[in-house]
């Protein structure tokens, strides 16, 4: 810090205090870049649009974990299970003739984050080893359920017969994924913008506070259990809509949408791109989706080994994922270009 | 004579088979500043977890601005006023001062449910809390990962996060422990300087601070107060003497 920096910091520190969370609060431009350049990608010649409307997906469903794991510190083995009941509903509604697809994404976000408060009403007490083995638990109870009532969801063939009617009854969903692309783009574009809003605000601090220290935030008189279920609520929400988009832009929904394997990509994928920055779960959707569809077409038996690797790597040399690990050495930079050379 | 704002009445506590309080009463006064001494193992710290409700006493009452609040959970109890502060530091590592002492102060306010509003919207407790860091001399840092700061300016820390509540009673585990004796005036010192109607009671062990700072002293021992008076009759007395000492 400058000196005049300082002085002007010590003559209005009120000032200086209102600052630093407007900057907190401020879109950054490496912000605008990243979402001008996910939405640029649709005119890339060649592009498989389908794919890329498949990692949106991914890492809408990721940044919806790290609401959890990344801002409250709460580990869920089990996050497959929103993702899955918010697919499930959207496919229910297309077959049963509502297949206004955008009313069928709140529906489904109404029902996946109900079921969240649920479950987080029945974790809220619970930490440690004890959380991933409610989780876990339930993940596999729903999971049997969907794959066992053959007449309700089809068992292992999924759900079929799903219409999806075009969105805003003019963008009909095609081959291409021309709609697909620009309805999960806006989607999670929205809703990553109100997350963003939510995790600025005075609740987002809240969770972080309790992240850090839950005995203290309970002195300061915060309702820490309450925020537990009201963060799963959101958690689960946003899952259920990454789910329901999903089987809006594949008209299809089928039992490994809420596997135990899909709770396990998801959480390796926040990691790999990093839990706490609201991009990290994007990030790690690119690097992860894009890097199975290009391993297994190489060689698909040998996919989670190459993921396997790919995560030891990460994990050892990243420590704490891509995009954190990005941050430092930018600051790391930063600092040395403005301190000056030295001498 | 002012009233009492926190009692606790025939108050019984025990771990398993080992007896901590027979039968404790015990009143703090409005505005006082009181301290509680004793040796180690009196049971001061077990009292102030009682009064707070982290523990639940096996028998007897708790009073707090005329409610009985035995059975009222750690929150209710600090939402209506009764806030503590911790022996050892016990902050929030990743935050700084100023994000921490929001977290207080919208707690206070009750702004923490979920909204869309961002916090930097919240300007009139943001200067609060900028003011409130300003006099404990914790402005400067008010940036820095607490992680970082000093050991004494955490214990500052500390002390800002519980006054930023506005309490009725302030109960102080030790302020000054790990300070030097410097630091430990300072502490004080500002908490000397507290609007009048804030009660404070705070245990410690350095006896020129609470003889300097206390109006009031209570003296427990092996499960029970032996005496409750001014400073100079403690100081005085033969029986606080025996206590510390051994007879």
């Amino acid at each position: 810090m400058s000196a005049t920096e300082a002085a002007s910091q010590a003559a209005a520190p009120h000032e200086a205090g209102r600052d630093y969370f407007a900057s907190l609060a401020r879109w950054k431009v490496w912000e605008i870049l990243f979402w001008a350049t996910l939405a640029g990608c649709y005119f890339f010649p060649d592009i498989d649009r389908m794919l890329m409307s498949r990692v949106i997906i991914w890492g809408l469903f990721a940044m919806s974990l790290d609401v959890l794991l990344g801002y409250r510190g709460i580990p869920s083995l089990g996050h497959a299970v929103f993702f899955g009941v918010g697919a499930y509903v959207a496919g229910f509604l297309g077959k049963f003739g509502w297949t206004e697809p955008i009313s069928g994404l709140f529906f489904a976000m109404f029902v996946a984050g109900a079921l969240g408060l649920v479950m987080g009403k029945l974790v809220q007490r619970v930490t440690g080893v004890g959380l991933l083995m409610v989780t876990l638990g339930l993940n596999l109870i729903v999971f049997d359920f969907v794959l066992r009532s053959t007449e309700l969801t089809g068992g292992d063939d999924g759900l079929q017969g799903i219409v999806i009617a075009p969105v805003l009854n003019y963008f009909r969903f095609d081959i291409w994924g021309r709609t697909a692309f620009w309805y999960a783009f806006v989607v999670a574009f929205v809703l990553f913008v109100v997350t963003r809003m939510l995790l600025k605000s005075p609740f987002g601090l809240a969770l972080i506070g309790a992240r850090e220290n839950p005995r203290r935030m309970l002195t300061l008189g915060a309702p820490v259990e309450g925020d537990v279920s009201r963060a799963f609520m959101i958690a689960a929400a946003l899952a259920g809509a990454a789910g329901a988009l999903l089987t809006q832009t594949t008209q299809t929904a089928a039992p490994t949408y809420l596997s135990f394997q899909r709770s396990a990509d998801v959480l390796v994928i926040l990691i790999i791109g990093g839990a706490g920055r609201l991009y990290g779960g994007f990030i790690g959707a690119i690097v992860f989706i894009l890097l199975q569809d290009y391993v297994s077409a190489l060689s698909p038996v040998y996919w989670y080994f190459w993921i396997g690797l790919l995560l030891v790597i990460i994990v050892s040399f990243f420590r704490k994922g891509l995009l954190p690990s990005v941050e430092q050495l930018y600051d790391r930079l930063r600092s040395r270009k403005s301190a000056g050379p030295p001498g | 004579m002012s009233e009492a704002v926190l009692e606790t009445k025939n108050m019984h506590m025990a771990f398993g088979g080992l007896v901590i309080f027979e039968a404790i009463d015990f009143s703090l006064r409005r505005g006082d500043r009181h301290a509680i001494i004793g040796p180690n193992g009196a049971g001061k710290t077990t009292f102030i977890n009682l009064v707070t409700g982290l523990l639940k006493p096996r028998a007897g009452e708790i009073w707090f601005d005329g409610r009985n609040v035995t059975q009222d959970t750690p929150q209710q109890r600090v939402k209506a006023g009764l806030v503590r502060t911790f022996q050892i530091n016990s902050l929030f590592k990743a935050l700084n001062p100023l994000e921490s002492v929001m977290l207080a102060l919208l707690e206070r306010e009750g702004r923490s449910k979920p909204s869309l509003r961002t916090v930097a919207q919240e300007k009139p407790l943001i200067d609060e809390a900028m003011a409130l860091l300003d006099r404990f001399g914790l402005a400067g840092d008010a940036f820095s990962i607490t992680d970082a700061l000093a050991y004494g300016k955490q214990r500052l820390l500390e002390v800002v996060l519980a006054l930023a509540l506005k309490p009725k009673v302030l109960l102080l585990d030790e302020p000054a422990a790990g300070l030097s004796t410097q630091q430990g005036h300072e502490v004080f010192a500002k908490l000397a300087d507290l609007p009048g109607e804030t009660a404070i009671l705070f245990i410690e062990h350095d006896m020129n601070l609470v003889f300097q700072y206390a109006d009031i002293v209570s003296v427990f021992a092996a499960g029970s107060m032996v005496l409750q008076d001014t400073p100079e009759n403690v100081r005085a007395s033969p029986r606080v003497r025996e206590v510390y000492l051994g007879a």
